[in-house]
């Protein structure tokens, strides 16, 4: 059973998808280096100090078989040495520490920005994500794809963030600590992933009723696949000729609806700015956040009420017919 | 059952007064929740995005400070009185602090009159509207409080059921009329020095 | 010196007339006795506890499976919001103020509180707000419809809070009610530091006092410092929320992070606040177990006062993923770091009391000795959050959760169960069971240490707090269903408690003034004692009086 657990924990640690100790960027690997240290710090003085209250607790207890069980022990009020030589053996290790400590936080906070960084906005809403990058055009929400790093010729991708209305908090464990974003106030951080793949996270700052359904997928890109990414993104939605008959329909129905004054889809009369940029909705994998698979019938489901599966969401449900459900959700799954 | 020697009082066991260390516990309280709203006024400082500025509207009030300060003067020659059994001068020196308390309190109620009506400044206007008018109001709210305990007092006094022995408790309340002085020496300062 | 008043033997010839239940009732109802308003407060407590422990069993339940449909998102984060807030002010504030109510009087051989009828006055209040918070549950009007709780988390942040994003009464009911906690907690302290400083019997100076006094004492000065900020916060927030001012609106210009700023000073403080009165207890139990005298008095004077005035100066240490920048951050790091120095000195000299003692294994020493070990713990998880990059990671995730509920059940109510059966003889006269002390010790522990010690690892692999569930490829769900487990045992243990302490008033056997042979004023009074506590006020010329009666040949007051 214990070899269960360990051999559960270790494959947890080392491969856990969100694990603090599985770290595949900079700063978070700063930060498990420090761990390390912090750990074998405080296992030390566990073993020690437990150690020896164990001691105490058995060596000294009171059995009424002793010979003088009835006489109260020594009486020891104090002792100069001793009581000294437990305060300035903590007072050193708090300065091992400290200094440990301060050398982690300026590498990580004040770390130089290289020219070739890539800057990303973030502006976090109740209960998603908005990811825009002022530099190349884009504006997208929940998934957010960035180059991978070389540590020869590093390529970070530096965020600067802020909220819209709440607080909220970016956690990508595997890839970095966590930054919140605040309303009001500009916070900014790195990422350098060194593996493509994909990194999971979630907001970690309570931000109201749905804050457990925003998630976080980071898309760590090869240079060739992230400048792809790039170029698609870039692109306004589709347009009419490539449209079939049911997604034509589709598109009257979402621009005559109260859609387009909470969404966006590029080159057309859409420019809501409260929720989600749908322009390239359908070359996500996700939904609400990450938390719904981004298939035709969720997609569908969630149209029709949002509350269904994520009570509390602001979107409303808009009561749209079967019919229009249909077209809304074709149009939509047109947009790559 | 042995008893253990008596220790023999050489010295007096004396200790505080149980009204003035409770007082001070009050006070200390006090002190951290204007402390809270003073740093309030001081972070949002400069920050206002709209409305007026505490230079534009904000005049010194010296003539008021200048009664509530003197009343700390008052409020002491009135214990004092009460110490020596004094009991009309007592009355009369309570009866100048509750003037000079009633003048600051109708000062305070004159400027705001003039910066809701004329000078569009209302806690709901900007963050300087915001952190003033509640610094200001806790402030002349403590006053109020005090006014009433000294008018308490006061009537007492007159009537003959405040007599010398009870100088302790007189002496407590004119502690907290002492801090609440105090707290306007920072107000002042911060509000209408720093912050102009 | 009388310090043993002779209890008349027990009557045969008079026995006085039942009282009325109406009389009894006005009695309590009107009482200015520090000794009733004393085990009201802590009866009032254990109510709380058990609701609260109530809503804890129902999150656990909802989180022991990913996407688990047990209660609405809703419900849960109303749940976490009023576990945390009743816990905190409705459970651990009162059950502390209520011993410290009951014993401090007695420790200094004074007949009652400095302020009688302001103690009175706190207790209802405290009592007052405890209802209010629970009344929102029907009274308030919320978003999603009539009868909600407040669900901003115990911390309410900001704009969280603001009108637009908590329409309705929910959080206001959690503001008023803290708020007459809070004034309670400033009156109680008041009390304490007036009755210490001025009401202690001849010859006990300040250098004289248990321990426990000393450590009440601090605890009330940082009430004073600590209670007072976040009562002027919550008038900030009330006035942002119905007279339109802005400060915290950051649509205004406002500050997010100054509620937090302004939260934290109170918040950290009050965390110290809980855990000072636990190494109260802790001073005056493991000495009496050990049969021997604290090791380091003026040590623990020493390092109590320290860690109060540290403690104000620590708060950021919740905000370091804010965006304060590395100057604040790494200060913030150095302080909360220092305050494990005088905490670990506290931590030895208990170690060096046990040290060469002769240990009795009661229950109440038992529970002392697992508050030890894992204070311990605690405090070393406490120090790995304090260093602030793993902070980054581990900060508002249940690594946190775990931290804290270390320290809050794993050393502050274990030490209170300690306090419960070794005080429960002085204030009934009669001895809690001591063997369904020792079930209740090793079921409590082993759920405490299912739930507590495995809920470390979610926080590892990244699970934030405060979400009403979870994905299942996060590999969450095993740690989730141990940790859910231990609920139970816990849940069995407490019961087990209540019903040894109702059945041991009833049928526990008569405990006399001092069944643990141990050396403090209140020993020298009959259980329990008369509502004037002592027939004649006593003298006293060491720190352990009764030791003194008891050992006339080797006296404390020759070491002082």
């Amino acid at each position: 059973m214990s070899r269960n657990i360990w051999a559960l924990l270790s494959s947890d640690f080392s491969h856990g998808s969100t694990s603090i100790f599985a770290p595949a960027g900079t700063p978070a690997h700063s930060i498990f280096s420090l761990s390390l240290l912090v750990l074998g710090i405080t296992t030390a003085i566990f073993l020690i100090v437990a150690g020896l209250l164990l001691f105490a607790v058995i060596r000294y207890r009171h059995r009424a078989s002793d010979a003088n069980a009835s006489q109260e022990p020594p009486q020891i009020y104090g002792s100069t040495q001793i009581e000294l030589s437990w305060t300035v053996i903590p007072v050193l290790i708090v300065v091992l520490l400290f200094l440990a400590t301060t050398r982690i936080i300026l590498s990580t906070q004040n770390a130089p920005k290289p020219a070739a960084a890539l800057d990303v906005t973030i502006v976090g809403h109740q209960y998603w994500w908005e990811f825009s990058y002022p530099k190349l055009g884009i504006v997208t929400a929940n998934e957010l794809h960035i180059p991978v790093s070389d540590p020869k010729h590093p390529t970070p991708t530096y965020l600067t963030m802020t909220s819209a209305d709440t607080d909220h908090s970016f956690w990508v464990p595997r890839l970095a600590g966590k930054m919140d974003l605040i309303p009001n106030q500009i916070n900014t951080m790195w990422l350098d992933p060194q593996t493509p793949g994909l990194y999971l996270g979630q907001c970690a700052q309570y931000c109201g009723i749905q804050h457990a359904k925003m998630l976080l997928r980071v898309y760590a890109d090869s240079p060739a696949d992230f400048a792809a990414w790039v170029a698609r993104q870039q692109k306004p939605a589709n347009n009419d000729a490539t449209l079939d008959q049911q997604a034509v329909a589709g598109r009257a129905v979402f621009q005559h609806s109260v859609c387009i004054s909470c969404h966006t889809v590029a080159g057309t009369v859409a420019t809501g700015r409260f929720g989600p940029d749908l322009t390239h909705l359908a070359s996500r994998d996700t939904i609400a956040s990450g938390s719904l698979p981004n298939t035709p019938a969720n997609l569908r489901a969630f149209i029709d009420n949002p509350a269904a599966f994520k009570p509390g969401a602001l979107m409303p449900a808009m009561h749209l017919n079967q019919h229009d459900l249909d077209a809304v959700t074709a149009y939509l799954s047109t947009l790559k | 059952m042995n008893e253990a020697a008596v220790i023999p009082q050489t010295t007096p066991w004396v200790l505080p007064s149980r009204g003035v260390v409770g007082m001070a516990c009050l006070i200390i309280a006090e002190s951290a929740i204007f402390t809270i709203f003073v740093v309030a006024y001081l972070y949002y400082l400069g920050k206002d995005i709209t409305g007026p500025t505490p230079r534009q509207v904000l005049d010194l009030p010296i003539f008021t400070s200048i009664c509530l300060l003197s009343s700390s003067l008052s409020v002491h020659l009135a214990v004092s009185a009460l110490h020596n059994a004094k009991r009309g001068l007592c009355s009369l020196w309570l009866a100048v602090t509750v003037l000079l308390g009633s003048i600051f309190l109708g000062g305070t109620a004159h400027e705001w009159y003039k910066l809701i009506v004329h000078d569009g400044l209302t806690l709901q206007t900007n963050l300087f509207g915001t952190t003033f008018y509640s610094l200001v109001g806790l402030h002349a709210t403590h006053v109020l409080v005090g006014l009433i305990m000294l008018s308490l007092a006061l009537i007492f006094s007159l009537n003959g059921s405040m007599t010398s022995k009870h100088t302790g408790r007189l002496e407590v309340l004119s502690l907290y009329w002492h801090f609440v002085d105090a707290v306007w020496v920072v107000v002042f300062t911060v509000v209408y020095v720093l912050g102009r | 010196m009388a310090t043993h008043t002779s209890a008349p033997a027990p009557s045969t010839t008079y026995t006085p007339p039942r009282r009325l239940v109406l009389d009894v009732l006005h009695d309590w109802v009107t009482t200015v006795d520090h000794k009733k308003l004393g085990l009201m407060y802590i009866g009032y407590a254990l109510i709380f506890l058990v609701i609260a422990g109530f809503q804890a069993l129902l999150m656990r339940v909802q989180l022991s499976i990913p996407n688990n449909t047990f209660v609405s998102p809703q419900t849960f984060n109303s749940l976490f919001t009023m576990h945390g807030t009743t816990m905190v002010f409705f459970v651990g504030m009162p059950i502390l103020f209520g011993f410290g109510n009951y014993l401090v009087p007695l420790m200094i051989g004074a007949r009652d509180m400095a302020f009688p009828r302001l103690n009175a006055f706190s207790f209802w209040i405290s009592a007052f707000g405890g209802f209010l918070l629970y009344f929102s549950y029907f009274g308030a009007s919320g978003l999603y419809g009539a009868g909600n709780a407040p669900d901003v988390g115990w911390f309410a942040y900001a704009p969280l809070t603001a009108r637009v994003f908590s329409p309705g009464h929910s959080t206001d009911y959690w503001t008023l009610a803290i708020l007459l906690s809070g004034i309670s907690s400033i009156g109680t302290a008041l009390n304490i530091v007036a009755t210490t400083l001025c009401m202690r019997c001849p010859g006990m100076k300040l250098s004289r006092m248990p321990l426990l006094v000393w450590l009440y004492l601090v605890t009330s000065s940082l009430v004073f410092v600590t209670i007072s900020p976040l009562t002027a916060a919550q008038i900030m927030l009330m006035l942002d929320r119905y007279a339109g001012s802005h400060f915290f609106d950051t649509q205004a210009g406002g500050s997010a992070v100054l509620w937090m700023h302004f939260f934290w000073i109170f918040g950290h403080p009050e965390v110290y606040i809980l855990v000072l009165p636990a190494f109260a207890f802790a001073n005056e139990i493991i000495p009496v177990f050990s049969r021997k005298a604290i090791f380091g008095y003026p040590a623990m004077v020493a390092a109590s006062v320290g860690i109060g005035f540290i403690s104000l100066s620590v708060w950021a240490h919740h905000m370091f993923t804010v965006g304060l920048g590395p100057g604040a951050n790494t200060f913030f790091v150095l302080a909360t770091m220092v305050i494990s120095v005088p905490t670990g000195i506290k931590l030895f000299n208990w170690l060096a009391t046990l040290w060469g003692g002769k240990i009795h294994f009661t229950a109440s020493m038992m529970f002392a000795i697992g508050f030890l070990f894992q204070f311990l713990i605690a405090g070393l998880t406490g120090i790995m959050l304090s260093v602030a990059p793993f902070d980054w990671q581990l900060g508002s995730s249940y690594f946190v959760v775990a931290h804290f509920h270390y320290v809050l059940v794993g050393a502050i109510l274990f030490m209170i169960f300690s306090a419960f059966y070794y005080w429960y003889p002085k204030m009934s006269g009669r001895m809690l069971s001591e063997r369904l002390g020792k079930w209740h010790f090793w079921i409590f522990l082993i759920g405490f240490h299912l739930t507590f010690d495995f809920m470390h690892v979610p926080g590892l692999l990244g699970m934030p707090r405060r979400i009403y569930t979870y994905e299942a490829d996060r590999g969450w769900m095993i740690w989730n269903m141990i940790v859910s487990s231990g609920a139970v045992f816990q849940a069995a243990g407490t019961l087990l408690f209540v019903y040894n302490m109702v059945w041991s008033y009833f049928k526990g056997p008569i405990a006399g003034p001092d069944p643990w042979d141990a050396w403090t004023l209140e020993w020298s009074t009959p259980s329990p004692p008369p509502e004037y506590n002592f027939a004649v006020i006593p003298t006293v010329d060491s720190r352990r009086p009764l030791w003194d009666i008891k050992h006339p040949d080797d006296p404390d007051s020759r070491y002082e």
